[in-house]
């Protein structure tokens, strides 16, 4: 079965006992058990419940994995997979990592002596092979990454993980399923914010981790049901309802995406314009080869006129909002220099490729002209 | 974000009854939309008029939302609840009770530091440390429970925390609050209590000087097995880097979990009152009956921990534990199979009676020497004491005994 019929079925069978279409939503806390002793599928809720276990086994099936987790956010997921490591064991990492992550690795894992090196991950892997010890146990990427869309090479660094028996994360928030399969292309976890396109209405945190080995499972299961953050019955519920048009969706917004990727190309008051789908994008071949023909709703570009120019435009948007987090109906746009990135020293920040002009945009579901228009007399006003 | 104002919650909040508080804590008295109830937010992150709104937030000039994982408005009410009902200044909300134990650990404790567990203590927590805080280079230390010189003779320059449950579960024995909390007072360690069989109603640890209590309000404090939370209750200060823990590793609740949470809390104190005259005529029929060997409840005078537990609750809770006379593992089934209003589950604190054999629910694949160690005998049966008639639940335990 394709994507699509597999996103709909998969996990969703009717309701037995009334025939009902979608399934129950199942708010107990715990289950009752029919004999003493003998041991049924749910016991106790944050051990597992219907209502989560119909998501996870949609989206596992979706990434080509085995098993999924479901969490109360991306975070909760990525502390999860982290909490499997001990003092003394390092971490390899993306530099564009997502800022969340970056705290947990620099903030909270340092503190139980685990080390943390980030690299560049996007085109050459020199930096990252060069940063593996003899104490490397995971390397984490995150494609596309945020907020230059750059992009890693899973299939590449899962080679290096091989060689080097790491284990490969890969943050595939961006990207979804409907895109790239990282366990396809030899990464052993995929995690995901399904705050973003999973959900994809803005209206619920969630998180989820997918794997193929089942020995790989039960560890983090373990971890899962030891520290409990695990996702509610009708966050479980919106997810499962969301994967339904994850990929109608992704693609629409992918294909409007790559259209306003190209008219701002071709706009005097834009400087750059960071698109994958773009033939100029340092990392466009291989996006082309692990993204499933579209290349993501998420871009961003600087406009001329620096700081104050990209303040004034974020806030002449009309349908674009404002807003941090990404993947949803509604367009958002930001200023990851007064934003998301307002945490960095300048310096660091520009050293990064992330300039005082930057603007990143989550394309929504919404149409093409009338998001153009926006963007359009947002610059206009921006650089009167 | 007008309505996060709080001067217009009444400042003197927790001089009024528990049923006044339960109802109104933590609540602006003006509403969004007017409405009585607080709407639920499910908006994962939070738009912002321009950039200088940006920018005030970003310099705390500004009390707001952001992103979801930050904060809530509801998630805001139901902490205040919670903190009130605790007599607390602050409450920090989880997706479970399990998050909110690693997320007070995770967030107090760093590589080298040493906690030590009164041996009765949830088997999970103390899992939890004696496992993965152990593979982070934290050192879990046991002592018996009741024995505060054991624990003082534990303590030493790298101890962080000492930790207890109160009442234990499933064996009900009663901490001495005071005393625990002075011993940490003493040496400079922060204390502990997972207060989630007692509840807010029937003991206080925080104002027996108790740094932080835990509750998992899957339990009674939700009330209805229809939500799983957690919370820890302290002060502000010592919860601000807890409070940012969670934002980072992400273990929060949902809006529509913690609404039903602030909903079950209306009716905290009249369902409380139910669980513990439940608790307390359960545990004097069982007492009498001559096919008990043994009744752990602290409301009974033959139990060890009555006088502190007089001393110290205001009630003894719906969790009745006994040992059935000369049985078996299965003649002790036989008496759980043969229940007909409680339903055979784990967990505990809801309006259902539940009822359990330690031995097959929670501790089946232990071996005997370990389970004997935890002291969980074959003829152990658990009831969780839910608000049903009193009549009922006991003349069911009556039938289910005589068959
Ligand atoms: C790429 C990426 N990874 C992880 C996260 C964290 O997910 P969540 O906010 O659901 O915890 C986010 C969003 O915040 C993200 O954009
Ligand atoms: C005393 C006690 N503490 C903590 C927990 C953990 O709470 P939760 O199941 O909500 O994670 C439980 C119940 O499982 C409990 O009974």
């Amino acid at each position: 079965m394709k994507f699509r019929t597999r996103a709909i079925h998969v996990g969703n069978e009717p309701d037995p006992a009334t025939g009902a279409v979608v399934p129950p939503l199942h708010l107990a806390s715990t289950f009752v058990q029919a004999k003493a002793g003998v041991p049924q599928e749910y016991d106790y809720a944050r051990s597992g419940s219907p209502t989560r276990k119909s998501f996870e086994t949609t989206l596992a099936n979706l990434e080509g994995g085995t098993h999924a987790l479901a969490f109360a956010t991306g975070m909760a997921a990525t502390t999860c997979v982290t909490m499997m490591l001990s003092s003394g064991d390092h971490i390899v990492a993306g530099r564009d990592i997502y800022g969340g992550t970056y705290r947990l690795l620099h903030n909270v894992m340092n503190r139980f002596g685990i080390g943390v090196t980030l690299v560049r991950t996007d085109g050459d892997l020199s930096e990252l092979k060069a940063a593996i010890t003899p104490r490397t146990r995971l390397l984490w990427i995150e494609t596309p990454g945020n907020p230059l869309m750059s992009i890693t090479d899973i299939a590449a660094c899962a080679e290096v993980a091989r060689q080097h028996r790491l284990l490969l994360a890969v943050d595939s928030t961006f990207a979804t399923p409907a895109l790239t399969r990282p366990l396809e292309l030899g990464a052993d976890i995929v995690m995901h914010s399904a705050t973003k396109y999973i959900g994809g209405h803005s209206d619920l945190l969630g998180g989820a981790l997918v794997v193929q080995d089942k020995a790989l499972y039960d560890k983090l299961y373990y971890i899962q049901n030891a520290t409990g953050p695990v996702m509610g019955p009708l966050e479980s519920y919106l997810c499962t309802r969301g994967l339904k048009t994850l990929e109608l969706r992704v693609r629409e917004q992918s294909r409007v995406a790559a259209q306003l990727a190209d008219w701002l190309s071709d706009n005097p008051r834009v400087a750059r314009v960071n698109y994958p789908g773009r033939a100029g994008h340092p990392g466009h071949s291989i996006a082309a080869r692990q993204m499933d023909g579209a290349f993501g709703a998420m871009l961003s570009f600087e406009i001329k006129g620096g700081y104050e120019a990209a303040q004034r435009l974020v806030e002449s948007t009309k349908l674009f909002a404002l807003a941090v987090s990404l993947g949803a109906v509604e367009s958002l746009i930001e200023q990851p220099a007064s934003m998301s990135h307002a945490s960095y020293q300048r310096e660091d920040r520009l050293a990064v490729g992330i300039s005082d002009g930057l603007i990143r945009v989550s394309v929504g579901l919404e149409d093409f002209e009338d998001l153009r228009d926006d963007l359009d007399q947002a610059l206009v006003s921006a650089l009167k | 974000m007008g309505n996060m104002k709080t001067n217009d919650r009444t400042a003197n909040e927790t001089a009024r009854g528990i049923s006044t508080t339960c109802v109104h804590a933590g609540e602006e008295r003006q509403k969004e939309a007017s409405s009585i109830t607080d709407p639920i937010f499910c908006a994962s992150t939070y738009t912002f008029a321009n950039t200088a709104a940006v920018i005030e937030f970003i310099e705390k000039k500004l009390p707001r939302e952001e992103y979801g994982r930050y904060g809530n408005p509801g998630e805001k009410v139901v902490e205040r609840k919670l903190a009130a009902l605790d007599g607390a200044e602050a409450a920090v909300l989880y997706s479970s009770g399990m998050a909110a134990v690693a997320g007070l650990l995770l967030a107090k404790l760093n590589s080298g530091d040493e906690v030590i567990f009164f041996d009765e203590c949830y088997h999970r927590t103390r899992e939890f440390c004696s496992k993965h805080m152990a593979r982070f280079g934290v050192v879990t230390h046991q002592v018996p429970a009741g024995d505060y010189d054991a624990m003082e003779a534990a303590i030493n320059k790298n101890t962080r925390l000492l930790v207890s449950e109160s009442p234990t579960n499933p064996h009900l024995s009663v901490v001495d609050l005071e005393r625990f909390a002075g011993l940490g007072r003493k040496h400079g360690v922060e204390t502990l209590i997972d207060a989630t069989l007692g509840t807010p109603y029937n003991v206080q640890p925080i104002g027996a000087g108790v740094d932080y209590v835990l509750h998992s309000a899957t339990k009674y404090l939700g009330g209805h097995n229809d939500l799983l939370a957690g919370v820890i209750v302290g002060s502000e200060e010592q919860l601000a880097p807890v409070r940012k823990l969670r934002g980072i590793t992400g273990a929060v609740n949902s809006p529509h979990n913690f609404y039903l949470l602030e909903r079950g809390l209306k009716t905290f104190e009249l369902r409380m009152q139910r669980h513990n005259a439940n608790g307390q005529a359960v545990a004097e029929f069982l007492h009498e009956h001559p096919r008990i060997e043994k009744v752990y409840y602290p409301g009974l005078p033959s139990h060890p921990y009555h006088e502190i537990a007089s001393r110290t609750m205001r009630g003894f809770g719906g969790l009745v534990t006994f040992l059935i006379k000369d049985a078996d593992w299965r003649a002790t089934a036989d008496v759980v199979d043969r229940v007909q209003i409680p339903r055979i589950a784990p967990s505990l604190g809801g309006v259902e009676s539940l009822i359990e054999q330690p031995l097959v629910m929670s501790y089946y694949e232990m071996p005997v020497e370990d389970r004997k160690r935890f002291g969980i005998p074959d003829n152990m049966i658990r009831l969780s004491c839910g608000i049903e008639n009193t009549e009922d639940l006991v003349a069911d335990l009556k039938q289910a005994l005589q068959g």
